[in-house]
């Protein structure tokens, strides 16, 4: 929060900010100071917004066309692509948004693991953060459902069976989400409210992301509590506006070259095909981010327990403040962290490839050893390292390293005056 | 304050939560219960199938319930076959004699017990059905022997109306 006390310049503008403080909230927001080391993984917050906005835009424009009914909603997708005025253009970027918006978070959340960003004091911002990445996975596999294609069908059938692993009350659930016997017209018209309420709860939660995060301030790539405002802030505007901008326009050229040159790339074929309650398939798979949690899934050969490894993969999560127990936030500093953080990448990585492939032989083999050892990860290596690590020194603000690279604090600030 | 003694006031506020909770209550039940089945869902409870040209060794599917289901004529063969497994290699132990009562034809839900996909006909190691989602395979008596799946497909009630036709549910 800014220190100083905000009194704007015009008459009104003091009437009117004497009754709503908006004009108090914008000067907050411009002026807010931000370490000034940040980097380019900063810049997804930023991006993360906009493709919040483009995905509401987008998909109001949509539902202006669209017809959640089981026997028009196929029509009703194509008469989106092929006779509404830019139809097409409206659908591949809501279709390959979603992509985006996930890319996006996915770089947004491994930026805060390299960087201990959801350690103390920023706990909350992480949990609301995380709740949010739930919704956006939750909203994608709803959206998913609409256009009623053979995967769509599917999907929505796989994922809603997976409750059904609830002892006693799972098949009543299941029935409760569905309307019915199968997944079918209710299901359909109550996917489509639910979706289109989804994106406007993310938006008040990303109200809350943004609020718990302006009252420590941001984290910074060295990881050190740095005075605010001081040598070591910049405000927000100008400096992080431009950079986050010029990051947006490289994001979007990404964006638009799925757009508008493999606008397909990211979906399956099946999906063009009319849903059809008789024929599953061969090879049902999600959408390419839910893949690493798809390959947890059928890494275990119990159904519940299955579900209870997918499901906890993700909640594991929210408790991570408190399972890495090294106060030091930034892998710079912490060497053996900082392999561990790279070969958690890559367990991802190889998650997400083993479940696209058919859940057997090698691949089956390979997805449990990663599954176990994403576990690992969070419950045994994280809390142990944080009480052996050797971690490096830290400097004692942002600019002590900059200025003289030296962790003499006297040299670093006669430097910092010679400077001024 | 040491000794909370009890005051027509708390009891006031007592019975004016629990009064609340129920009205809440009677509020919430109508808005989770309109999400399960409806009447005209409900209404489309049973189908009747002709199997007259139906020839042995061949499965037909039909919808019921929006949901598919095999109809096999089975062979002789095949009936030997589902009748000679030992309960004990079975993972969800039944009958074949439980699951077909009349032997030549089974009548089952064409829905795999894991996550609910449509196993594919005569595939998989057990000569039965094999669903390709997650890689279960099903015997001729469509049981689970292999793979994720918890339980045998299940048996929906049905009933010959005559020689010729089954009805569904």
């Amino acid at each position: 929060m800014s220190d100083h006390e905000y009194t704007p310049k015009s008459k009104f503008g003091k009437w009117f900010n004497d009754r709503l403080p908006l004009l108090t909230l914008a000067n907050h927001l411009t002026d807010y100071p931000t370490p000034k080391n940040l980097n380019y993984w900063w810049t997804f917050g930023g991006i993360l917004t906009f493709c919040l906005i483009t995905q509401i835009v987008t998909g109001l424009v949509l539902a202006m066309h669209y017809i959640a009914h089981a026997d028009m909603a196929f029509d009703s997708v194509e008469h989106i692509m092929r006779d509404v005025n830019y139809g097409w253009l409206i659908r591949y970027i809501h279709a390959n948004g979603a992509s985006m918006f996930f890319l996006a978070v996915y770089i947004h959340i491994f930026r805060s693991l390299f960087y201990g960003s959801y350690k103390a004091p920023r706990e909350i911002i992480w949990i609301i953060g995380i709740i949010i990445y739930l919704l956006m996975m939750a909203a994608a596999f709803l959206g998913y459902v609409l256009p009623w294609g053979q995967m769509s069908f599917w999907g929505a059938t796989v994922i809603t069976n997976l409750f059904s692993a609830i002892p006693l009350v799972g098949e009543g659930i299941v029935t409760w989400l569905w309307g019915g016997y199968s997944v079918d017209n209710p299901t359909l018209t109550r996917f489509f409210t639910l979706h289109y309420l989804i994106p406007f709860l993310i938006l008040g939660l990303v109200v809350l992301h943004i609020w718990a995060l302006h009252v420590p301030g941001n984290n910074n790539p060295v990881g050190i509590d740095v005075k605010k405002p001081s040598k070591d802030t910049v405000p927000f505007h100008p400096y992080i506006v431009i950079k986050d901008g010029f990051a947006l326009l490289m994001f979007m050229i990404v964006f638009a070259f799925f757009v508008f040159y493999t606008p397909n790339i990211l979906g399956h074929a099946d999906n063009y095909i009319e849903a059809n309650p008789l024929v599953t398939p061969a090879h049902i798979v999600p959408e390419w981010y839910l893949l690493p949690f798809y390959a947890i899934l059928r890494s275990v050969p119990d159904k519940l327990l299955g579900v209870v490894a997918m499901l906890s993969a993700i909640l594991i999560l929210a408790a991570l403040p408190w399972l890495d127990t090294s106060k030091i936030r930034s892998a710079v500093f912490r060497p053996l962290y900082k392999q561990f953080y790279w070969i958690l990448v890559a367990d991802v990585l190889i998650l997400g490839y083993v479940g696209a492939m058919p859940a057997e032989g090698l691949y089956l083999l390979v997805a449990r050893v990663a599954t176990a050892y994403y576990f690992l990860h969070f419950l045994v290596i994280l809390p142990v390292l944080g009480w052996k690590e050797k971690t490096l020194p830290i400097p004692l603000s942002i600019t002590e390293p900059i200025l003289g690279g030296s962790p003499n604090l006297a040299t670093a600030k006669n430097k910092e005056s010679l400077n001024n | 304050m040491a000794e909370k003694e009890t005051k027509r006031r708390d009891f006031l506020f007592t019975a004016t939560y629990a009064v609340g909770a129920v009205g809440a209550a009677a509020v919430v039940w109508p808005m989770i219960d309109q999400m399960n089945p409806d009447a005209s869902v409900k209404a489309l409870a049973s189908t009747e199938v002709d199997v007259s040209a139906l020839n042995p060794g061949k499965t037909i599917t039909v919808l019921w319930r929006g949901k598919p289901v095999f109809i096999r004529r089975r062979t002789q063969s095949e009936i030997a076959e589902a009748r000679s497994v030992k309960l004990e290699e079975l993972k969800h132990p039944e009958k074949d004699e439980d699951r077909a009562k009349n032997p030549e034809w089974l009548v089952m839900l064409g829905v795999c017990t894991h996550l609910g996909c449509v196993p594919l006909d005569q595939k998989g190691e057990y000569n039965g059905w094999f669903c390709p989602c997650h890689g279960s395979h099903y015997d001729i008596s469509g049981r689970i022997r292999k793979g994720p799946a918890p339980t045998n497909m299940e048996i929906p009630k049905y009933e010959f109306v005559n020689a010729n036709t089954i009805k569904i549910g």
